[in-house]
């Protein structure tokens, strides 16, 4: 149950998010979900996106240096305390989250959590263990 | 084993009186036949009794390649034609070329130095050596000849090319001795055994005298294990004479510089100062005995050094390091000299493929301070910022040990960095020096 993220390095260059967002809209790529880490000289911008390989096409081809890697898209409760138990089974799991941030979207009443942890497989299991919802890349396509 | 023992043995205080006698001969006779050296003289009020001692030879103007070019082609020459008896020009890739002409005792002097310089790296008469370096206005296939005829070695004139021939002319002669430019040498190689199923170690090759370009030790050992033969390093230009102007004995500790007939110097590039032995800069020749076209300390952009100490092999000529710069490339940074090449050889070795680079130098508060930025490829790229950021530490740490100095990485995204003609410009000066 994991699913795709399209990660792009980044110079902190002005208009340079705007080149990479305007590759991929020509394609007609839709962004579900989007966060960028960045340091005083460059940045990683990460995506979930309907299209992971056409976006990966399109960064290419406009000059941007683009890796495909695995993440984790978590359902949490849209309500206090829900991120936190999610948390809470990774962290008795003994797991290190690396790095997690959220889609735009709701899936009816509940938001989506994309992680990346330093175990994804097991992560996989533990969740689906206590019965949290993950969810898959075609569930991501269709939202 | 000497071609000529004497001379080549000759004690330093000999050899500093015979190099001062000639030194002043040379000047005098410039000075009196070639408008480019008087003029020269006369701007900055020298004259020829006025060198008196070797030392006083950094008096002299330096001579560059560039003013070789505009007196393009015979403005240098110091006797009338009918006294010239061949002409050789550097090809000119950029500019006019440079045309150098020979007397009969020019060509003499040719003949000797190339025949010390093969007997150095063990030929001898018994030998069959191939030379595969071009014949023509290039000096590196006659200079080898003269050298051969001399040792009277049998001579198989290949010339350059037509490697399939160079090999079975190897293989049925039974070339003893391979002279041509290292790169070919290794092409050589891999031509005998991919094209045409010879191992290229089953060859008789037992020596080769390799130059006209630079290359590593690397190389060195790659040429030798190949062949299985001993690899030397010849270093010549044709504004000197062509190869011989310095060779490897058969210890491979640095090239024997033929004292006696020129003179060199290592200097600073940046200053023009005379280095202290042993320290790196660029090497600036004077030929003691040219009639032809005689040459004041020109300047011959390569890098090197003095190898302080006696060579075993008993010679006393002074050795100079294998080439491993051009003084165009050279940066100085804080005091430092360094070499884009440096660089570009500490990110390969951390990142694994061919880099693409560029070297940004500023002076913001009065002092050096030096960028590297680097590409980052597909192939390093990571998802995280921890391990980006342990990709520039890394990169940090191994270009400070290989020139010596603190720089700063940046990643950059690929193909950010201009590229002209194939090749990018490698370094940005900011300081405003200039
Ligand atoms: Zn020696």
């Amino acid at each position: 149950m994991k699913i795709k993220q399209i990660s792009v390095f980044l110079e902190n260059k002005k208009g340079r998010l705007y080149e990479a967002l305007t590759a991929i809209a020509k394609e007609g790529v839709n962004i579900r979900a989007l966060t960028i880490a960045d340091t005083s000289d460059f940045g990683i911008l990460r995506m979930i996106v309907n299209n992971p390989e056409l976006a990966k096409k399109a960064l290419e081809e406009a000059g941007f240096t683009t890796k495909i890697t695995s993440v984790i898209a978590v359902g949490v409760k849209d309500q206090p305390g829900g991120l936190a138990e999610v948390l809470k089974i990774l962290y008795e799991g003994d797991i290190n989250v690396e790095y997690l941030y959220a889609f735009v979207e709701k899936s009816g009443e509940e938001a989506i959590v994309v992680l990346r942890t330093d175990n994804l497989d097991k992560t996989v299991n533990l969740l689906q263990q206590a019965g949290v919802k993950l969810f898959s890349s075609t569930d991501i396509e269709s939202l | 084993m000497y071609w000529n023992k004497d001379m080549e043995t000759l004690s330093k205080e000999k050899l500093r009186e015979l190099q001062l006698e000639r030194l002043k001969r040379i000047v005098r006779y410039a000075y009196e036949r070639v408008p480019y050296y008087r003029k020269n003289f006369d701007a900055i009020g020298l004259k020829p009794e006025d060198i008196k001692t070797l030392e006083d030879i950094r008096y002299i103007p330096f001579t560059s390649k560039a003013d070789l070019r505009e007196v393009y082609p015979f403005g240098m020459f110091a006797v009338p034609m009918s006294e010239i008896m061949e002409i050789h020009s550097s090809s000119g890739t950029t500019g006019k070329p440079v045309v150098m002409g020979y007397t009969k005792a020019d060509l003499e002097v040719w003949k000797e130095v190339m025949a010390r310089s093969l007997v150095m790296m063990g030929v001898t008469k018994e030998d069959i050596i191939q030379i595969a370096y071009g014949y023509g206005l290039f000096t590196g296939g006659l200079g080898f000849h003269y050298g051969a005829l001399a040792v009277g070695a049998t001579i198989v004139p290949a010339s350059a090319g037509n490697t399939r021939r160079q090999i079975e002319l190897m293989q049925d002669f039974g070339t003893t001795v391979l002279c041509c430019t290292p790169s070919y040498a290794l092409y050589l190689a891999e031509y005998a055994q991919d094209e045409m199923g010879i191992d290229p170690s089953s060859l008789k090759l037992k020596a080769g005298s390799f130059g006209a370009e630079m290359w590593t030790e690397e190389m060195r050992k790659e040429i030798e294990k190949r062949f299985g033969l001993k690899a030397y390093n010849v270093y010549g230009l044709t504004e000197i004479i062509g190869p011989g102007v310095a060779h490897e004995c058969q210890l491979q500790k640095g090239l024997h510089l033929q004292e006696d007939h020129f003179y060199p110097e290592i200097i600073d590039p940046e200053t023009g100062e005379v280095l202290p032995e042993g320290q790196k800069g660029e090497l600036v020749l004077t030929t003691l005995t040219k009639e032809g076209v005689p040459m004041l300390r020109f300047r011959t952009r390569d890098i090197t050094a003095f190898i302080p100490g006696e060579c075993a092999c008993g010679r006393t000529f002074i050795r100079i390091e294998r080439i491993t710069g051009r003084s165009d490339d050279m940066i100085k940074v804080r005091g430092v000299m360094l070499f884009p090449y440096q660089i570009e050889k500490a990110i390969l070795e951390v990142q694994g493929v061919e880099p693409h680079y560029q070297i940004i130098l500023t002076r913001p508060h009065h002092l050096d301070e030096i960028e590297v930025q680097v590409e980052v490829s597909k192939e390093v790229f990571s998802d995280e910022v921890k391990s980006l950021e342990a990709l520039r530490k890394k990169l940090e740490k191994r270009i400070e040990e290989a020139v010596g100095i603190r720089v700063k990485v940046t990643l950059v995204e690929p193909k950010s960095l201009p590229r002209s003609e194939g090749k990018a410009k490698r370094v940005i000066d900011k300081r405003g020096l200039n």
